[in-house]
C-alpha cells in the first residue's frame, strides 16, 4: 500500500490581540517622552521584513535623563517602601503580565521571530514566574540571607538581548525592584516591542514613576548608559565582545557588575544513553528560538559505539521539524531576528563546509521573504574546526565522536566559554562524575533548556559570572552591609 | 514476519535495546500534542482514524446477533454522510469469528480474532495453540494473541519467544497481532524490551493492551512501542505494524497518535495495512467530529447508532 500524504494546514494564531503604534517614544520617568535628538529607528518584522513601528534612539542626554529619574524615584519614594509594599507592585505586575499574556506572546513573535508556541508556552509564562517568584522574596530579604544586614545598590542599568527579549527583562527587573533598586532598562534594537509593552504594564500597575525606565536604542545608547557615573549596578547579556568593553568601561569605578555572555555548549551522550530521548533532547538543545540560545547545545559529542545510530535518527528527526512563519501553531523553527544575524550563520555554515565538515539540512521550504535558515548538522567536525569552536547562534549543529570519558571531558572544556552542559546516560554516577568536572554554570543531566525562576543561573570563563534566578540573583542586586 | 532462529539467548538481543526515559518520553508527546490540526486535514485525519478502527467487541456475553449487528455498522458507520470509508476489521473472539465471516462476506473488511485464552493467557500451551487453531479454520485474518507476562516478568524470555514463534507458525497467512498488555509490565524499559522480543519472534503487529486492564494505551507506551519499530525498521527495512487499544475513546487523543506516528515512523505507516486502533467507543467521535468538521455543527450522540 502506498504512504499517505498527510500535511498539516498552517494554523495562524491571530494578531487581532496587538495593537502597535506607529511610533514609540522612551520610558522616562512613567511618562513617554520624545528623545531630545528627534531620531527613531525602525522596528522590522523579521518574519517577512516588514515594517512595525517606529522606535527612539535613546543618545547620552535622553540617558541622562533616565537616570535622573531613576536616581530620583530611588532616593524619594523606592527606598522608602517597605519590602512588603514594593512585593505588592511586583505581584501586581506578575499579574498583569498573565492576563496580558496572549498580547505580549504575539507581540514577542512579530518583533523577534520566535514560533509563537515557544513565546506562548516558555518566554511568556517563564517571565511571569519570575515576577511572582521575587515577588516573594521582597520582604525576606533578611531571612534570604541570614546573620547578614543587607541594603538596595540603588540605580541598576540593564541592558538585555534580542533572543529572550521580555524574559531576560523580567531576569534583569524582578530581582532589581524585589531588593530596591529603580531601572534603567535598555532592550535590544532589534526587539523593543515586549519591553515597551512592559512599560504600559508599569504604568497600569501603578509603578511609582522613575522606578522603572525603558531607552530604547542600539549600541551607543547602552555605552552611554553604561557609562553614566550615577548608575551602581550593571547588569548585561549579550555577547561576549560587548561584555568584554563593558568590562573596560567599567574598570575605576565602583559600580558593580554582573555579565552572561556567549557559550559554546557541549551535549553530551554516552553509549548507555536513553537514545531516543537524548535524540530528542538534542533537538531542544539547539533548535529552540532557532538556536538562538547563549546555552545552545550547539558542541555535540556522542561515544563512537552509538554514533551512527545517533546520527541516524537525529537526521531522521529532522524532517518532522516545521521551519517557517512564527505565528503558526505547527512552526518549531521561526524566523532567524535579523538580516544581520541571518548573514552571519550562512557564514558559519559556509566556513563549516569550507573547513571539510559534511553538512546536513533536510529539505524544507523556506517562505521567499523574512530571514530563515533551514536545521543544519555538521559532522565529521574537527575540535579544532572554527564552527566547533565559535558561538554561531542559529540552527547549526556540530557532531564530534568520542571514545572515553576522560577524552569528552577534555573536549567539553576546551573552550572559552562555560555556560552550559548536557549529560545524557542511565547512570547516575556518571551524571555526577561529570557534572563535578565539567566547567559549565549549569549542567543538565537526561534533559536540556530547562529553566526555573528558583534556580541558578550563569557562566564560567567567556561566558561570564555573576548568577540571575534563584537566591543568588537576589545578592547580585544587594550590597552585604557586615 | 519469520521468526529470527538465529538467536538462542534473548537476553543478549534485549540487553542491547537503549533504556527509555520517562519524562524526556513525555516531553516529546507534549510537543505532538500542541500541534494544531484544522482544515482538509483534520478531515483526512478523521477518515483516516475511522479505516483504522478494528471495531470490537470481546465480552462474555457476546452472541451471534450482537456480532451481526456491529459487522453491519463496520461497513455502515454513517450512512447519512458521504464518503467514509469502512473500519478495517472487527475483533471478536474465536468462538464468533464463523459468524462475522459469514457477515462480512465480500467485504474487504478483516476478521481478528483474540487468541491463547484472552485476556489472562494463563492457559496451558496446548490449549493455546487449540485456541489458535479454531480461529484460523474458521477464516480469521488476523490473530491476537496474548503473551505469559508472568513468565516474561519472571525473565523467562525463551519461553514468552517461543509462544509468538508456534502461535505465528500456525497463523498461516493470518498476520499476528501479539498484545502486551502494558498495564501489567511496570515500567517503558520493559515495554521497549518486549516489543523488541516480540518483533524477533514474528510479531506482524504489536499492540497495547487487552482492553481489560488499565492503564491501557497510553501515549508513553505507545511511543516507546514505535520506536521499537522504527528501530526494526532502521536495521531491517521490514516494516511492523501498530494497534495501540484500550483507552482511545475520543478523535482528538486518536488524532494525536496518528501525528505520532507520523512523526516516529513516517507517512508509509499511515494506512491500515500498518496501524489500527482497537476501539469500541472511538468511531462514534471521529463520526461526531466528521460532521462538526463538515456542517460547523455538533450534532447530538443520539444521532449516531451505537452499534
Amino acid at each position: 500500500m502506498s504512504s499517505t500524504n498527510w500535511n498539516l494546514e498552517p494554523s495562524l494564531e491571530s494578531t487581532a490581540v496587538v495593537q502597535i503604534k506607529a511610533q514609540y517614544e522612551l520610558f522616562i520617568n512613567g511618562q513617554w517622552q520624545a528623545p531630545l535628538s528627534k531620531t527613531y529607528f525602525d522596528s522590522v518584522n523579521p518574519a517577512d521584513e516588514s515594517h512595525l513601528a517606529k522606535i527612539a534612539w535613546a543618545q547620552a542626554q535622553d540617558i541622562d535623563l533616565a537616570v535622573q529619574a531613576a536616581r530620583s524615584a530611588y532616593e524619594n519614594v523606592w527606598s522608602k517602601l517597605s519590602g512588603a509594599e514594593r512585593g505588592k507592585y511586583l505581584f501586581r505586575i506578575a499579574r498583569l503580565m498573565q492576563e496580558k499574556s496572549r498580547e505580549l506572546a504575539v507581540l514577542e513573535t512579530l518583533d523577534g521571530g520566535k514560533p509563537i508556541k515557544e513565546s506562548r508556552d516558555v518566554d511568556v509564562p517563564l517571565a511571569c514566574n519570575h515576577f511572582f517568584y521575587y515577588a516573594g522574596w521582597a520582604d525576606k530579604l533578611q531571612e534570604a540571607f541570614a546573620g547578614r544586614e543587607v541594603a538596595a545598590l540603588g540605580l541598576a542599568a540593564q541592558i538585555t538581548p534580542w533572543n529572550f527579549p521580555l524574559l531576560m527583562l523580567a531576569w534583569k527587573i524582578a530581582p532589581a525592584l524585589a531588593c530596591g533598586n529603580t531601572v534603567v532598562l535598555k532592550p535590544a534594537e532589534t526587539t523593543s516591542l515586549t519591553a515597551l509593552k512592559f512599560a504600559e504594564i508599569c504604568q497600569e500597575a501603578g509603578l511609582p514613576a522613575g522606578v522603572v525606565n525603558i531607552v530604547t536604542g542600539y549600541g551607543d545608547s547602552g555605552a552611554a548608559l553604561v557609562a553614566h557615573p550615577d548608575v551602581n549596578k550593571i547588569a548585561f547579556t549579550g555577547s561576549t565582545a560587548v561584555g568584554k568593553q563593558i568590562q573596560k568601561a567599567c574598570i575605576g569605578t565602583d559600580k558593580k557588575l554582573t555579565l552572561e555572555l556567549g557559550g559554546k555548549s557541549a551535549n553530551i551522550i554516552l553509549e548507555d544513553a536513553p537514545i531516543d530521548q537524548a535524540v530528542e533532547g538534542v533537538i531542544n538543545a539547539i533548535f529552540f528560538n532557532q538556536g538562538h540560545v547563549c546555552c545552545a547545545g550547539s558542541r555535540l559529542y556522542v561515544q563512537e559505539s552509538i554514533a551512527t545510530r545517533v546520527i541516524e535518527k537525529l537526521k531522521f528527526r529532522l524532517q518532522s521539524i516545521y521551519v517557517g512563519n512564527p505565528l503558526d501553531k505547527n512552526t518549531d523553527i521561526g524566523a532567524i531576528n535579523s538580516k544581520k544575524q541571518l548573514e552571519t550563520i550562512e557564514r558559519y555554515i559556509s566556513l563549516g563546509v569550507e573547513e571539510g565538515a559534511e553538512m546536513y539540512q533536510p529539505s524544507c521550504h523556506l517562505p521567499a521573504k523574512g530571514y530563515y535558515c533551514p536545521p543544519t548538522l555538521f559532522t565529521d567536525v574537527a575540535q579544532s574546526a572554527r564552527i566547533a569552536q565559535e558561538e554561531i547562534f542559529g540552527p547549526v549543529l556540530t557532531i564530534q565522536t568520542f571514545r572515553t570519558i576522560d577524552e569528552v571531558l577534555q573536549k567539553a572544556n576546551n573552550s572559552p566559554y562555560g555556560l552550559a552542559a548536557g549529560v545524557w546516560t542511565d547512570k547516575g554516577a556518571r551524571i555526577f562524575g561529570l557534572s563535578s568536572q565539567l566547567q559549565a554554570g549549569v549542567v543538565w543531566a537526561n534533559t536540556y533548556n530547562k529553566f526555573d525562576p528558583a534556580s541558578p543561573f550563569g557562566g564560567y570563563k567567556e561566558s561570564g559570572f555573576g548568577r540571575e534566578g534563584g537566591l543568588h540573583g537576589l545578592s547580585a542586586y544587594l550590597k552585604f552591609i557586615n | 514476519m519469520q521468526p529470527n532462529t538465529s538467536l538462542t539467548d534473548f537476553s543478549v538481543l534485549l540487553n542491547s535495546v537503549a533504556p527509555v526515559d520517562q519524562i524526556g518520553s513525555l516531553e516529546r508527546i507534549a510537543k505532538i500534542q500542541t500541534r494544531s490540526l484544522k482544515g482538509p486535514a483534520k478531515l483526512q485525519g478523521l477518515r483516516m482514524a475511522l479505516s483504522m478502527i478494528d471495531l470490537t467487541t470481546l465480552e462474555g456475553k457476546d452472541t451471534p446477533g450482537k456480532v451481526r449487528q456491529m459487522c453491519y455498522k463496520a461497513q455502515h458507520l454513517h450512512d447519512q454522510a458521504d464518503g467514509l470509508p469502512t473500519v478495517a476489521a472487527v475483533c471478536v473472539f474465536p468462538t464468533m469469528v464463523g459468524v462475522a465471516k459469514a457477515a462480512l462476506a465480500h467485504t474487504a473488511i478483516k476478521v481478528a480474532a483474540v487468541s491463547t485464552a484472552f485476556p489472562a493467557g494463563q492457559a496451558p500451551f496446548e490449549v493455546k495453540k487449540l485456541d489458535t487453531l479454531h480461529a484460523v479454520e474458521h477464516g480469521a485474518d488476523e490473530i491476537d494473541m496474548v503473551i505469559s507476562r508472568g513468565r516474561f516478568l519472571a525473565g523467562d524470555y525463551n519461553f514468552v519467544f517461543d509462544e509468538i514463534a508456534a502461535i505465528k507458525e500456525l497463523c498461516g497467512s493470518a498476520r499476528l497481532k501479539v498484545i502486551f498488555e502494558t498495564g501489567e509490565l511496570d515500567s517503558l524499559d520493559q515495554v521497549k524490551r518486549v516489543s523488541t522480543l516480540a518483533i524477533a519472534a514474528g510479531a506482524d503487529f504489536i499492540k497495547t493492551s487487552t482492553g481489560k486492564i488499565q492503564p491501557a494505551a497510553t501515549f508513553p507506551v505507545v511511543l516507546t512501542m514505535l520506536t521499537a519499530i522504527k528501530d526494526h525498521y532502521d536495521k531491517t527495512g521490514q516494516m511492523i505494524g501498530m494497534k495501540p487499544a484500550g483507552g482511545i475513546s475520543s478523535a482528538k487523543i486518536a488524532l494525536q497518535h496518528l501525528l505520532l506516528v507520523k512523526e516516529v515512523l513516517g507517512e508509509a505507516w499511515l494506512n491500515n495495512e500498518w496501524y489500527r486502533f482497537g476501539a469500541s467507543s472511538l468511531a462514534n467521535d471521529l463520526l461526531m467530529q466528521y460532521q462538526k468538521q463538515l456542517t460547523g455543527k455538533y450534532q447530538s450522540a443520539s444521532y449516531f447508532s451505537i452499534d
